[in-house]
């Protein structure tokens, strides 16, 4: 297996900060092509986990493998290397400020491709139109709504076509209305696109709705304490915290 | 009228306490504490029960709800069994959910006293830790300068122009006015002294290499660190909160160049431009005094200043120019680049980059005046 084949796996893998151990002893694999979800309830570290997984934060001990690579023992410009594989929309879509959309979304593929000013214009304008912004290109940030922010956060998120995209709390501060629609652009990308996605996340509507796989995260617990599909875990779990979480706090 | 709760107090048995509640519960209004059933249970130690009648009650709102978890706060002390279903029904609802979670005790950390000498300790634990994040910043700095130098620095060079007009012509206002006013006070400042030896002429040499050796440098620095660094380390510390530093880096994108080299370019060509400016500006006001007040000709006071300054005091002001150029960018990029994720921590970044910056000028000042002095220039 290579890097290449987009797998990521965890291995015994301990967040901290400082002596404080946020999680311990996690262990799953996010499959190609999986829409992976990292779900617990506040304050379990799933964005911790994430940054982790992009190159922000090392673990306080364990593995993260992409493909069969040690991402955290390699060197600086291999993370990097592997890193830029990988697509990341924040929570608050983190799109540069001073730069409009299609500068936020030109600006990797000026760093890192030899396309023509021509040709990086097209590029922008198709990923633009993928989340549904034909037209917002000379848009700022400032500009345009939460929703629309968060949309032009994953059109710069798939500039470089990633392997891997991730998404941190993507629908959070949005409406019913848009975090449905973005859940289906999610979808939509995934079975057109064939991205591994990993969405950090406690919408139980998204959670059922686009999640193939996922990870329990128990904040009590101090660890994971389920993996697998997330409408098969509500089926089958007897766990009383995955439970709770999944029903959305209804006593059974 | 103000609303007003009543309350009685009946034992239907010896175990049972009956609380009924009439009239407005409403806050703002005159209702009783529940220390009163505090002091009705204390004289009868036999109750185990608490029952509520609200049927008289008109109206409620938090005001009653304050007063039952008050009460229910006090039945559990003396472990009586408080019985809610003589309550309105929306009442009980809420009760319910604000009693639903426990409080949590240990919420707060207990602020531990901590000795002279550990405070001690740790303050120089911190005070090694900062120098060594300054040395790593400063290091990573140098990396970006080299990677600059042979053509792989990843910044654009449109950020870089825009930060150079906000960095000079968009200071030119302010520098004119603090140094020509610095001009115009080491003038009258010299001038009174002089004029007991009839060498006024002379102000024009002190204003003049003042200025140009030492004072210009120093006063845009300043002026620098306080509108520049300041703004820097707001603008990276903004950047840091809405995660856009974090974007960058898993582009693979180094902030270091992308944000803190073109910063620091234009902060080190700017400043001397500056520092020449400032000279002249300073010149002006010392002119002012001299050619005013102390008439001076205009071509004499000029002649007089061309005559004092030197290339070797030009060059030394133009240089420290530089040097506090690169230390306010520096200070303010570093700052802004360790900020936290607060918007107080924003503020903390751009009070620490002006302080950091200002600290840095003057501290550099006394190196390279002792230099200069060792080197005799």
């Amino acid at each position: 297996m290579t890097e290449a084949e987009g797998h990521i796996t965890v291995q015994d893998l301990t967040m901290a900060y400082g002596d404080f151990v946020l999680m311990r002893d996690l262990t799953f694999t996010i499959n190609r092509g999986d829409i992976f979800i990292i779900m617990g309830g506040s304050g379990c570290g799933k964005s911790t986990m994430m940054t982790i997984l992009i190159g922000l934060k090392a673990p306080a001990k364990g593995k993260v493998l992409y493909g069969d690579v040690d991402f955290w023992g390699s060197d600086p410009p291999t993370r990097d290397r592997i890193i830029r594989r990988a697509g990341v929309m924040y929570q608050s879509g983190a799109l540069w400020s001073s730069m409009t959309l299609a500068e936020n979304i030109a600006l990797p593929l000026e760093l890192y491709t030899d396309l023509s000013p021509g040709q990086i214009r097209e590029v922008v304008k198709l990923k633009l139109a993928l989340v549904g912004m034909a037209g917002f290109e000379e848009f700022y940030p400032s500009e345009i709504s939460g929703g629309m922010q968060k949309r032009a956060g994953i059109a710069r998120a798939m500039a470089l076509d990633p392997e891997v995209l991730f998404f941190d709390e993507p629908s959070a501060g949005l409406d019913p209305v848009s975090a449905r629609r973005l859940d289906d652009l999610i979808l939509e990308l995934r079975e057109s696109l064939g991205t591994t996605m990993v969405i950090v996340t406690h919408e139980l509507a998204s959670i059922f709705a686009i999640g193939s796989n996922s990870v329990f995260l128990d904040v009590s617990k101090r660890t994971m304490t389920a993996t697998g599909n997330p409408n098969q875990l509500l089926a089958e779990t007897r766990d009383p915290n995955l439970r709770l979480f999944l029903t959305r706090g209804e006593k059974s | 009228m103000t609303a007003r709760g009543e309350m009685i107090m009946e034992q239907p048995s010896a175990d049972t306490l009956k609380v009924i509640l009439s009239g407005d519960w409403k806050l703002g209004g005159e209702l009783p504490g529940a220390d009163k059933v505090q002091q009705r249970l204390e004289g009868r130690p036999g109750v185990r029960n608490l029952v509520f009648d609200t049927r008289e009650l008109t109206s409620w709102d938090s005001g009653l709800l304050t007063f039952l978890m008050n009460v229910g706060t006090l039945c559990s002390r003396q472990k009586i069994l408080l019985n809610r279903d003589g309550l309105p029904p929306g009442a009980q609802r809420l009760l319910e959910l604000a009693l639903a979670v426990p409080e949590k005790t240990d919420a707060r950390q207990a602020e531990a006293r901590v000795s002279f000498l550990s405070n001690l300790g740790n303050q120089t634990v911190y005070l090694f830790q900062s120098a060594g994040e300054m040395l790593t910043f400063i290091g990573d700095a140098v990396f970006a300068v080299q990677r600059l130098l042979r053509g792989k620095a990843q910044y654009r060079r449109s950020d870089l122009g825009l930060i150079m007009q906000a960095v000079s012509a968009q200071a030119l206002p302010i520098v004119s006015l603090i140094c020509f006013l610095v001009g115009l006070i080491l003038a009258f400042i010299g001038a009174i002294q002089l004029q007991l030896f009839g060498a006024q002429i002379y102000v024009a040499d002190l204003v003049g290499i003042a200025m140009v050796r030492l004072m210009a440098a120093i006063m845009t620095g300043i002026v620098m660190a306080g509108r520049t660094g300041g703004a820097f380390a707001a603008q990276l510390g903004t950047m840091q909160v809405n995660q856009e530093i974090d974007a960058l880096k898993t582009l693979g994108i180094s902030p270091m160049e992308f944000l803190v080299l073109p910063r620091m370019l234009a902060l080190a060509i700017m400043m001397p431009l500056l520092c020449l400016y400032a000279n002249i500006m300073g010149i002006l006001g010392g002119m002012v005094v001299g050619v005013g007040m102390l008439n001076i000709g205009f071509m004499e006071y000029y002649n007089e200043t061309a005559k004092a300054i030197g290339l070797w005091n030009l060059g030394i002001g133009i240089f420290s120019g530089l040097v506090f150029g690169v230390i306010v960018a520096l200070a303010g990029c570093m700052r802004g680049m360790q900020c936290g994720r607060s918007a107080s921590a924003v503020g903390d970044a751009a009070t620490s980059a002006v302080v950091t910056a200002i600290v840095g000028i003057i501290l550099s000042t006394a190196v390279i005046t002792i230099l200069c002095n060792f080197l005799g220039i």
